[in-house]
């Protein structure tokens, strides 16, 4: 069998989701998950600690949350980007917020690195 | 006899679909998009498919990672559109041709294809950013759909030979169908990009110009790139270029070239080429 990946070498900047992140991640991604209901929306942007409380999120999960810490829901609690992008439309942050936020830029400063930041 | 009568290579970047939504099209940084489309929708228009088999990934849409099926296929009368998070796109659902689809499942199936067949299934971005470039939809869609879905964002994910072993199964299981179907497949996603870490945004040109180069001439040396190799050159949602392989494998090799074109806005190298059957 062809190795697919070769864990020994580390990409850069980089996570591999695969099923050590996919269980790390499990809930706070099915929580992200719950944002493709309306009424989960509703019920998030009405009482942020309430919808919080109601999925048992760990502490450290709810504290990156409310700090809008995306860095740390995907680095550090196993958040799957398109997951964690179904936040964006109670938080306001789109993807390329989130990008910058990965990279320690501004948001800025990330859109001068693109070719045509127009098409966003 | 059922024939595939061409292919599509294409990204799914989902800020197409907004772009498209909010009427951008004429922007200046859009319009290379949009404009790169006119050539394959007039193709399309003139081969008047009856079926578009589209290959794509679900982002969290139908699919979570409760039960993530590395191969699925459509089977529905009707796709409806699905939210992501942020409400349902204003597009018409998505007729499918459940007969055709359970054809498929059978004759893929009994070639050792173990897909897993979903009588329901809301279609994203994935689906619906390369079927909205490539057909108008109002009042509805032109061409009927067999969605097949494959795991590209939870690793293991199903090898690239695999994924264009499927698409050499598909052209197989099309032609044993008796009915006078004329079907075009797409494969989509990718090109290069990263969502991820501090690399978060690389691309790379000149891979993606490769890619499209061999998906055209050299198709099985793309089947050798393994995901370490995909992800380390091109990012790690790059990988999702492995399902341009299955819409290759359904080809065959007497094709001529409609239409390619590259273009890398933002954050993924978005790609388009369009490969019709030379009778």
């Amino acid at each position: 069998m062809a190795a697919q990946r070769d864990k020994s070498r580390t990409i850069p900047g980089t996570t591999v989701f695969d099923g050590a992140e996919s269980r790390k991640g499990y809930r706070i991604n099915k929580f992200a998950m719950s944002f493709t209901k309306p009424e989960n929306r509703e019920a998030f942007t009405a009482d942020e600690e309430v919808y919080m409380e109601s999925w048992k999120l760990s502490d450290q999960e709810r504290q990156f949350l409310r700090d809008r810490d995306y860095r740390g829901l995907i680095e550090e609690c196993g958040g799957n980007i398109y997951m964690i992008m179904k936040l964006g439309t109670c938080t306001g942050h789109g993807l390329y917020h989130v990008g910058a936020q990965l990279r320690g830029q501004t948001f800025e400063d990330f859109m001068a690195t693109r070719n045509a930041a127009g098409a966003r | 006899m059922a024939k595939i009568i061409g292919g599509i290579g294409t990204s799914h970047v989902p800020s197409i679909g907004k772009a498209y939504d909010m009427g951008q099209q004429d922007e200046p940084d859009w319009k290379p998009v949009f404009d790169a489309y006119k050539p394959v929708q007039k193709w399309l228009a003139q081969l008047k498919p009856d079926v578009a088999i589209v290959v794509y990934n679900d982002h969290g849409s139908s699919m979570f990672f409760d039960k993530y099926p590395t191969f699925a296929i459509g089977a529905a009368d009707t796709y409806p559109i699905g939210d992501e998070g942020w409400g349902p796109r204003p597009l018409p659902d998505v007729p499918g041709n459940p007969d055709f689809s359970w054809h498929l499942a059978e004759e893929l199936v009994y070639n050792e294809f173990d897909m897993t067949v979903c009588q329901e299934l809301l279609v994203e971005h994935g689906f619906l950013v390369p079927m909205n470039l490539c057909f108008p939809h109002e009042p509805s869609w032109p061409v009927k759909t067999v969605p097949i879905a494959v795991n590209v964002i939870q690793h293991p994910l199903p090898t690239a030979l695999r994924c264009y072993k499927l698409g050499q199964a598909i052209r197989q299981a099309v032609e044993a169908c008796e009915d006078d179907l004329r079907v075009v497949i797409f494969g989509t996603g990718g090109m290069s990009h990263q969502l991820n870490g501090t690399r978060f945004g690389h691309l790379n040109t000149k891979f993606d110009n490769d890619f499209l180069d061999k998906i055209e001439s050299d198709p099985l040396a793309l089947t050798e790139l393994t995901h370490q190799e995909i992800m380390e050159e091109a990012g790690a949602e790059a990988v999702e270029l492995i399902m341009w392989l299955t819409m290759r494998g359904a080809l065959s090799d007497n094709l001529t070239r409609v239409h390619r074109n590259y273009y890398a806005p933002m954050t993924t190298g978005m790609g388009l080429i369009a490969l019709e059957e030379t009778a």
